[in-house]
């Protein structure tokens, strides 16, 4: 049974925009991040990587970088465990702990470049680095593959050799092929061919990193009762225990994992990395291992999010209605299956209501970094093929693309294409706010002498998840809470936890201290991810939060010899439902427990099936010089149904961050990929993300469209905004030169090119 | 610490107001020279190779990539971090304003941001929008698409 919650509107906490208790800590450079940890008798680890993206390793000496001063521990593939194939689910995106561990470490065969090979603990970072160098590894170089073309061709080199490939629910072996799935729904061939309207494309993406700023990083230390304790920036720090013990071959309670804070994450912090390593270095050194990663490896071993190819075909009447679809989707994995196509498919159809329609879609293995989530993975993808093509089938048909977005609208009860029925959305609302914003409504001005202008639109949609999450909360005498919670913290999630509680407990903000619990100080809780976060953790707030004011009637009953049947709690203030003068507030309560029983404590926990869907339209101006193909983005805004802004300061914050990474994965970012398998441009310098110059202020609407799944209405915000910004550049250019591209970047070469 | 390493350099500087008194290693940055000796973990660590700005630092004045600068060129010089901008009577109207604007999600640049801009409005009070956005080219924030920094920034201006 899933509780449902009636909107409310008279809130005194929700909704204001505190300062972020974290906040002062970060602004003055206090904050411990996963870097900052410091330990006695602290060492540093390095890795060994390999050159090649795929190679089989001949012999490993390590023998001159062990005989080296200051070297504490060196340890290769061989010193992993053998961890067995089990596919373990950590909230967006599963891990098969085989793969988790054979990606950390090669033993017998590399899969991408810059793998690691060896791993070296020594005094300090520049001697370990200098130990590394020392390391000899033979390679027997392979012909590589980084698309998904060139790794389902029937000569592919086969990557991982005892991949069972799974096409339709049959197995396939001596493939790259992991994963084929496909929905259907309705008649689509006979739609298909009786609409009065048709278009098919093709599009084609490059892989692009999430881009956090700070470096994956892990301190661990193992201990003399073989407890393994891990300290680093994670976007869970109980899915990073799972993996952890997982890829150790350890019991979960061996493993103690406290996050610190996390410098951005995107998803791509939700895997583990060193931490494995980090552990076997302090095991074999029996000292804390400490490990920062270089940038260069932290693009080419981690993180990045799938490119691939996309054929889209739709189908409409003459009325404008859309009455038929197919999307055929080859999303590249990285070197271990994974390329998270289900979530593309729940993904690519969710804006519109379409009767007939049929995703295909595959996981291909190939010699690039696995790939983890990135912000809502696989639909910004599947959002540039899908709005491309509706713009293009609304201009060749001469149809207005706003009205034609508003006819096809998905509603409650539409059904998305995974065959799953939406409850109460707000797409419909989005729309109408899209279309009322003064952007919208601005005529589109004139550009700058030589330059042209262009307007875009496009919707973009995200699930959102609920899942695991706990928080405790304990009175302190001042009238003051103390809250551990269980998610990390990336983007100011401790003050939506904190406004939460002061909500049902009638106190402000800043009287609740909110902390992140490691993973033996609060209950499970799922990741920093899928827009669950201030949903799911925020629901478990609320339910700790009301079951201490249940904790707290009873020591009113005790204070004045009255039922518990009889106290009443409202706004802050307890009372006598028998003397109505007989009141006493939360703040003079808490001052009285050690005379009523002691302290007054309580727990909340969550485990939520449903999250409440996220719809999105974007809207942007662009300038573009036809001489160079440079693109400007003049104008920007976000349109987004965000159920209930907690603190709308950060609800903003996410809708401009996911937009600002929609308009440099639009742009700019790529992985440039050379012939033999390496990433070319892997540095800030070359992978160029936004800076402040590349941008405009972006605008954004909120449209409150409470979710009824969560008591304040609260829907995920954090992932749909980075949905909209590609297609709505690609449309924006089509508008401003009359030229369409069909894939990403869509860099000043490309536009010249399509000039042409 | 290396057998390989010639000689510390003997390094006196003056970090934050305070002088310090160090032997580094040769081949130490700045950066690590801060984080690792003195402890000032408040510049972080980004990207080595000067590109991201998280390890910015003001040198004598200049806003500089502290991963680029070796520890042993700052002898006789004044070295300012984040650690050094709040004092007893407050925050810097920078940080007080980045922490009412929401400029920072999770953080990490944030250090290196205001040490930037700091740079900026100790010599122009009153940037435009556009200047602040020049100005603050050379750091990388990947949470916050550069909006509400760039209203901190013009609101701590005068």
């Amino acid at each position: 049974m899933v509780a449902t919650f009636e909107p409310k509107t008279d809130y005194k906490v929700v909704g204001t925009r505190p300062i972020r208790h974290d906040g002062y800590d970060k602004v003055t450079g206090r904050a411990v991040y996963g870097a900052d940890m410091k330990l006695p008798g602290l060492i540093w680890g390095v890795c060994v990587r390999s050159p090649h993206a795929h190679a089989r390793i001949k012999s490993i000496d390590t023998s001159a970088a062990e005989a080296m001063d200051g070297v504490f521990a060196v340890i290769t593939g061989a010193d992993m465990p053998e961890a067995p194939s089990k596919l373990v689910d950590l909230g967006e995106g599963s891990v098969n702990f085989k793969w988790a561990s054979n990606k950390l470490m090669a033993d017998k065969k590399v899969i991408y470049k810059g793998q690691p090979v060896a791993a070296i603990a020594a005094v300090d970072r520049y001697t370990a680095e200098e130990a590394a160098r020392k390391v000899v590894v033979k390679y027997e170089k392979l012909k590589s593959v980084t698309n998904v073309v060139d790794a389902l061709a029937a000569d592919a080199p086969i990557i991982l050799e005892d991949l069972v490939g799974d096409d339709l629910g049959e197995d396939v072996t001596n493939t790259n092929m992991a994963e084929h799935i496909r929905h259907e729904f309705g008649d689509v061939e006979g739609a298909m061919a009786a609409a009065a309207h048709t278009i098919e494309r093709e599009y084609n993406m490059e892989m692009v990193h999430q881009g956090y700023i700070e470096p994956h990083n892990a301190t661990a230390v193992w201990d003399e009762e073989d407890r393994i304790k891990i300290w680093t920036s994670t976007q869970g720090a109980f899915p990073a225990r799972t993996q952890i013990a997982g890829i150790l071959q350890v019991d979960v309670s061996r493993v103690k994992v406290t996050p610190l804070e996390i410098g951005g994450g995107f998803g791509g912090k939700i895997p583990v990395y060193f931490e494995p390593i980090a552990a076997l270095l302090s095991k074999k050194s029996h000292r804390p291992v400490k490990m920062v990663m270089e940038r260069t490896a932290v693009f080419e071993t981690t993180g990045p999010t799938p490119g691939g190819r996309m054929v889209i075909k739709l189908g409409a009447d003459a009325n404008g209605k859309l009455t038929a679809a197919t999307a055929d989707i080859w999303f590249e994995a990285g070197a271990n299956p994974g390329a998270l196509i289900g979530p593309a498919a729940m993904c690519v159809y969710a804006p519109y209501e379409i009767p007939n329609t049929r995703i295909d879609g595959w996981d291909v293995v190939v010699n690039k970094p696995k790939t983890a989530p990135y912000r809502a993975p696989g639909s910004p993808q599947v959002a540039f093929a899908m709005e491309s093509a509706i713009d293009e089938l609304c201009k060749e048909v001469g149809w207005d693309s706003m009205k034609f977005r508003s006819d096809n609208a998905s509603r409650e009860g539409t059904r998305r294409g995974d065959g799953v029925l939406f409850g109460k959305i707000g797409m419909e609302e989005v729309l109408e706010a899209a279309q009322a914003s003064a952007h919208w409504k601005a005529p589109l001005g004139q550009p700058p002498a030589g330059k042209k202008r262009g307007r875009g639109i496009a919707s973009g949609y995200w699930f959102n998840i609920g899942l695991k999450s706990s928080a405790n909360l304990a009175v302190v005498s001042d009238g003051t809470v103390s809250l551990v919670e269980g998610s990390t913290d990336i983007g100011g999630s401790r003050a939506a936890m904190a406004m939460h509680v002061a909500e049902v407990l009638g106190i402000g903000a800043h009287d609740v201290r909110p902390t992140v619990g490691d993973t033996e100080s609060v209950g499970y809780t799922d990741v920093t991810g899928g827009s669950r976060t201030t949903y799911a953790t925020g629901y478990a707030c609320w339910i700790a939060a009301n079951n201490l004011v249940d904790e707290l009637k009873k020591r009113v009953a005790i204070l004045w010899d009255i039922s518990l049947e009889d106290v009443g709690f409202n706004d802050g203030v307890f009372s006598s439902k028998a003397e109505a003068e007989k009141t006493i507030s939360f703040k003079e309560l808490a001052g009285k427990l050690g005379d009523l029983g002691g302290p007054a404590t309580s727990t909340g926990s969550v485990d939520l099936e449903s999250a409440g869907d996220g719809f999105g339209m974007h809207i942007v101006d662009v300038d573009i010089d036809p001489e160079t193909g440079k693109t400007d983005i003049v104008r920007y805004t976000a349109v987004q149904d965000v159920g209930t802004a907690i603190h709308p300061s950060y609800v903003e914050g996410q809708l401009q961050g996911g937009a600002a990474q929609g308009i440099g994965w639009a742009l700019n970012e790529e992985y440039f990929m050379t012939d033999d398998g390496a990433m070319a441009n892997s540095s800030f310098l070359d992978y160029r993300m936004p800076t402040s110059l590349d941008l405009p202020s972006i605008d954004t609407v909120l449209v409150e469209v409470p979710n009824p799944l969560h008591p304040y209405g609260v829907r995920g915000v954090g992932e749909t905004p980075i949905c909209p910004p590609i297609p709505a550049i690609a449309n924006a250019i089509a508008n401003a030169v009359g030229v369409r591209l069909y894939k990403t970047p869509m860099n000043a070469g490309s536009i010249l090119e399509a000039l042409k | 610490m290396t057998t390989s390493s010639p000689s510390k350099v003997h390094v006196t500087t003056t970090i934050n107001g305070q002088q310090h008194e160090l032997l580094v290693p040769p081949y130490m940055s700045l950066l690590d020279t801060l984080r690792e000796l003195i402890g000032l973990t408040g510049t972080k660590e980004g990207c080595l190779d000067g590109n991201c700005g998280a390890c910015t630092v003001n040198l004598d004045g200049r806003v500089v990539d502290s991963c680029l600068v070796l520890g042993a060129e700052v002898n006789g010089k004044n070295v300012n971090t984040v650690e050094g901008m709040a004092t007893p009577a407050g925050l810097h109207p920078l940080q007080q304003a980045f922490l009412e604007e929401a400029a920072l999600q999770c953080g990490i640049c944030t250090p290196g941001f205001l040490v930037a801009a700091k740079g900026l409005l100790d010599n122009e009070p009153s940037p435009s929008e556009g200047r602040i956005r020049h100005w603050l080219a050379g750091n990388l924030c990947r949470c916050t698409g550069y909006d509400k920094i760039v209203r901190a920034v013009q609101k701590a201006s005068k």
